[in-house]
């Protein structure tokens, strides 16, 4: 008896109280900026600061409340960590529509349609979690969330529902709702179906193939598939000049690949793959080899008044730079002069008014946010929920890293949006979805065991 | 499965990491670098924060000023009476400034260590920093008068007015002129367009030819030889009689120097007053040959010449000319040959012997307040140098009186007040119609001003025919006429 008491594995707590105390601190903190923003650019705190702090405030009681009904062990510091996120990118978007300038990153800041999509948002992860009770079902749905994703990768360029805009097919229209990017709701769905393959193929991808020098080569008819699946994605982001997403997809694949294997030589095949890939993207395409270019020499002053050069870089660059270790202040800097502060370069915008302070404390929210949902696939039970999990947190590391590294000059810029702080609905649905999933998992992997029943001696449940 | 998630956990990490380093290094190492990168705007819409001071003249015209606007830029820049101040104000424009916007630059937009005080009060009470407003000696009256009558001869040229005792200098007219306006919009394309399309004008509008460049004074700088002359021996007056052939051989060259329009002075030998009415070349440049190169130069320094000015806007230097042959010496003693002068430096000698020998520092800006009103700075009046004696500037004066009321100045005459002057026409390539000049302080008992004029070669009305006399001189009189109240 007592020796299932004294257990080994401690018991997790649930640490709810912890977790609304925080999404509280995540609340007000976002509350003030508001109010900085309002004091700093019209001298008082903003007319709708009562509405906004109302509705983030109700919004992420409910969620919480939700998350307490039907994921009650679920890490307690997601939650938190996306709102904090969430609301910053929100006051971002209302600063910048705050800003009396005509430019374009001014005007098409919309605080109001944001808040919106944080809501639908909000809801999509409130029924995820009430509807996707155990997200193994997700395991049996494996070929068909492959189909998905592909058919939403496709899907923009099908006539008459794909929509241009700014020069990139990747919109689809709704009617009476607007736009969608369905790419954001495919990686999702790829990452379902790349953790439920490989988790079914693990053992013949890790173990069958033959030795090529130092490097294990499997066989080519279990790579089909995958090769296909990845190829085929690829060719589609090409075509809708989406190199960014490209770029996320495989990446999340390789390290999945690595994860369910457990083999190097994986990661060298997927470099090989990528260097490949990307030398005969530069010499296909224009785009490409400019933003190569653009990349090594950002300064040079050709390439800054050229179209598609390294203006948009630069004024992102300079926004940081006049921003330094301590920021503007709120409403203090001058974000609307660089292009899409409100999506793409809203990290810059950040940089400009919050400072490198302000962008460390954000690395180190996403930093945290990242390594909670890999904590959680460490402590899942089952290889797919490990996969998924794994899969979902290393998509968003990678992909902060790629849009974060991107617009710092770090590596070559490729539009993607910042999760959960650019303008946007697509990404910020799936986004919040990701989230879900995380939870969900998280709760699973947390829940006790099912415990003897303490009166009956009889009994005896061994555990594992 | 789980030691490849720590390692895709470490490797997240790392990512984070790296973008961490780089964060730091853009923002903490290349921070100054690219905040104060030309092409970054954000410099540009700083000078557009803050509300900039007013420069205003007398302590009531105002002249700049700036007016809060709505969109990107907070304040704009307005120069209401902007074309007959524009060489005095200067312009303000998106990456550069001129005048008196950039020579009290940091005053004006309130960064200046001299306002710290006003900042420190300004950050605790939370009003927004503004900047200090710069009052000008400048008289409104005689500015426009100079500007009216400058411009009605229809030719490039300068105007320069001094007060004498103090150094203040009333009126500063450049002509052609531009509207710093155009200069000075947020619309930099515009802006940048206006000023290539100024800066290529054949007539140089953007240059204010009282300081920013010098021409050869003709035979207004015959006072100067003439108070070397007197200063060598004391003795000598403005009935000295010199010699005053029809034309001077020059040592070492086959030309003779003759005087105006080739006419005889008097009967050869003449006193110093008559040479200097009738404006003879040939008595000066002997005076000049027989001084000598070294004389004649200290008396130019003398008169300020050589000196590094800044009124606050830096002037160039006037140069007495090369030490060559005794030929040269006997041109630059008449104002010719590499004789170059500003016509500032030719305001401040008319000026040094109206203030009984003593050049004055010319200054422009007469007070500084803070937005308060409370005084940053306000000019005191700096002796510069002593030129001549006080005698010799009495004789001097005299002799001038003399050019204004019996020589080639007549135009000048001020019913009611004596008027001291001297004419030039200085010649500038063979060919070219000359440049008129005239210099000129009154009333001559009690000077309250001192100015230059200067009409560039072949002013329109008259041609090839421009003289001292008859071009330079009526404007000086409405000037005179303007600031005695006449």
């Amino acid at each position: 008896m007592s020796e299932v008491a004294a257990s080994p594995i401690p018991m997790p707590a649930k640490r709810r109280g912890a977790q609304l105390a925080m999404l509280a601190f995540a609340v007000a903190i976002v509350m003030g900026a508001y109010a900085n923003v309002g004091l700093a650019i019209d001298g008082q705190i903003p007319s709708g600061m009562l509405t906004y702090g109302l509705s983030l405030g109700g919004l992420m009681l409910a969620a919480y409340l939700v998350l307490a009904k039907f994921a009650p062990w679920a890490d307690p510091l997601i939650l938190p960590l996306v709102t904090l996120i969430n609301g910053l990118g929100l006051v971002m978007i209302f600063r910048l529509s705050e800003s009396d300038s005509t430019l374009p990153s001014a005007k098409l800041a919309s605080p109001s349609s944001q808040l919106l999509w944080t809501f639908i948002g909000v809801l999509l992860f409130s029924l995820t979690l009430i509807f996707l009770r155990d997200h193994r079902a997700l395991q049996r749905l494996t070929y068909t969330a492959g189909a998905l994703g592909l058919f939403l990768l496709v899907s923009p360029l099908i006539p008459f529902l794909g929509q241009e805009i700014n020069g990139a097919r990747i919109w689809i229209g709704i009617p009476g709702l607007g736009q969608l990017q369905p790419a954001e709701f495919a990686k999702l769905a790829l990452v379902v179906f790349f953790a439920g393959y490989l988790v079914a193929k693990r053992d013949v991808l890790a173990l069958a193939g033959r030795r090529l020098l130092f490097i294990d080569l499997p066989r080519a008819r279990d790579l089909g598939p995958v090769l296909i699946t990845w190829g085929v994605s690829l060719g589609v982001l090409v075509m809708q000049k989406d190199l960014g997403s490209s770029l996320l997809l495989f990446g999340t694949f390789v390290a999945m690949l690595y994860i369910a294997t457990q083999r190097s030589s994986w990661v060298i095949i997927g470099i090989l793959l990528f260097a490949g890939g990307a030398i005969l993207a530069g010499m296909v395409f224009n785009h490409v080899q400019q933003r190569f270019e653009v990349f090594l020499n950002p300064g040079d002053p050709v390439l800054f008044d050229a179209v598609g050069g390294s203006g948009q870089l630069m004024q992102g660059l300079f926004a940081m730079g006049s921003g330094g270790i301590l920021g503007t202040g709120l409403g203090q800097g001058h974000p609307e002069i660089i292009p899409l502060a409100f999506s793409d370069f809203i990290f810059a915008a950040t940089g400009e008014e919050l400072g490198l302070t302000g962008l460390m404390a954000l690395l180190m929210l996403y930093a945290l946010l990242v390594e909670r949902g890999l904590r959680t696939s460490i402590a899942a039970r089952d290889p797919f929920s490990k996969l998924l999990a794994a899969g979902l947190s290393f998509l968003l590391a990678w992909q902060i890293f790629i849009i974060v590294g991107g617009v710092t000059n770090l590596i070559p810029l490729t539009g993607l949006v910042t999760p959960f702080m650019s303008q946007g609905g697509s990404a910020l649905l799936s986004n919040w979805i990701l989230i879900a999933l995380l939870v969900r998992m998280s709760d699973a992997a947390r829940r006790p065991p099912p415990q003897a029943i303490q009166n009956e001696g009889m009994t005896q449940v061994f555990q594992r | 499965m789980n030691s490849p998630i720590k390692r895709a956990a470490v490797a997240c990490l790392v990512m984070f990491a790296l973008l961490m380093i780089n964060v730091n290094y853009l923002q903490a190492v290349r921070a100054e670098g690219l905040s104060e990168d030309a092409r970054n705007t954000r410099n540009y819409f700083e000078r557009y924060a803050v509300q900039r001071g007013r420069i205003t003249a007398g302590g009531k015209v105002i002249l700049a000023q700036s007016k809060e606007a709505s969109g990107d830029f907070k304040f704009l820049r307005e120069y209401p009476d902007g074309k007959l101040y524009a060489h005095i104000t200067g312009f303000f424009s998106p990456e550069s400034a001129s005048g008196i916007e950039a020579a009290r630059n940091s005053l004006l937009d309130g960064s200046s260590p001299d306002l710290l005080l006003r900042r420190s009060i300004d950050l605790f009470t939370g009003e927004p920093t503004r900047g200090a407003n710069v009052d000008l000696t400048i008289n409104p009256k005689a500015q426009k008068t100079a500007y009216d009558a400058l411009r009605q001869s229809g030719k490039r040229g300068a105007v320069v007015a001094l007060n004498p005792k103090t150094g203040a200098i009333l009126a500063m007219v450049s002509l052609p002129t531009y509207d710093p306006a155009e200069l000075s919009g947020t619309d930099k394309g515009k802006v940048f367009g206006r000023y290539d399309e100024l800066a290529k004008e054949k007539s140089q509008p953007l240059l204010n030819r009282n300081i920013d460049r010098t021409y050869p004074p003709g035979s207004t700088f015959k006072v100067v030889t003439a108070a070397a002359f007197l200063e060598d021996d004391s003795s000598r007056g403005p009935d000295t009689v010199v010699d005053a052939p029809q034309s001077l051989a020059l040592p070492g060259t086959s030309v003779r120097l003759p005087n105006y329009g080739g006419a005889a002075c008097g009967g050869g030998q003449v006193s110093l007053t008559f040479a200097l009415e009738k404006s003879c070349n040939t008595p000066f440049g002997s005076m000049g040959m027989d001084l000598g190169y070294d004389k004649m130069r200290e008396q130019t320094e003398k008169f300020g010449m050589g000196q590094q000015l800044g009124i606050p806007m830096s002037v160039a230097k006037s140069d007495f000319g090369k030490k060559e042959d005794q030929a040269a010496v006997a041109m630059a003693s008449i104002g010719q040959r590499s004789n170059q002068m500003t016509p500032l430096q030719m305001a401040m000698i008319a000026a040094g012997i109206a203030n009984d020998g003593t050049v004055m520092k010319p200054y422009l800006v007469h007070k500084i307040t803070d937005a308060k009103g409370d005084s940053v700075e306000e000019a005191e009046p700096e002796e510069l140098t002593e030129a001549v004696s006080s005698e010799t500037a009495g004789k001097l004066r005299e002799m001038m009186v003399s050019v204004v009321a019996n020589g080639t100045a007549n135009q000048a005459q001020v019913s009611g007040v004596q008027v001291a002057g001297k004419t030039g026409t200085a010649e500038t390539a063979d060919g070219q119609p000359p440049h008129a000049w005239f210099i000129s302080f009154a009333p001559a008992d009690d000077p309250q001003i001192a100015l230059a004029v200067l009409v560039e070669s072949g002013a329109a009305n008259v041609g090839a025919e421009a003289t001292g006399g008859g071009t330079a001189a009526p404007i000086a009189r409405a000037v005179l006429e303007a600031v005695l109240n006449k």
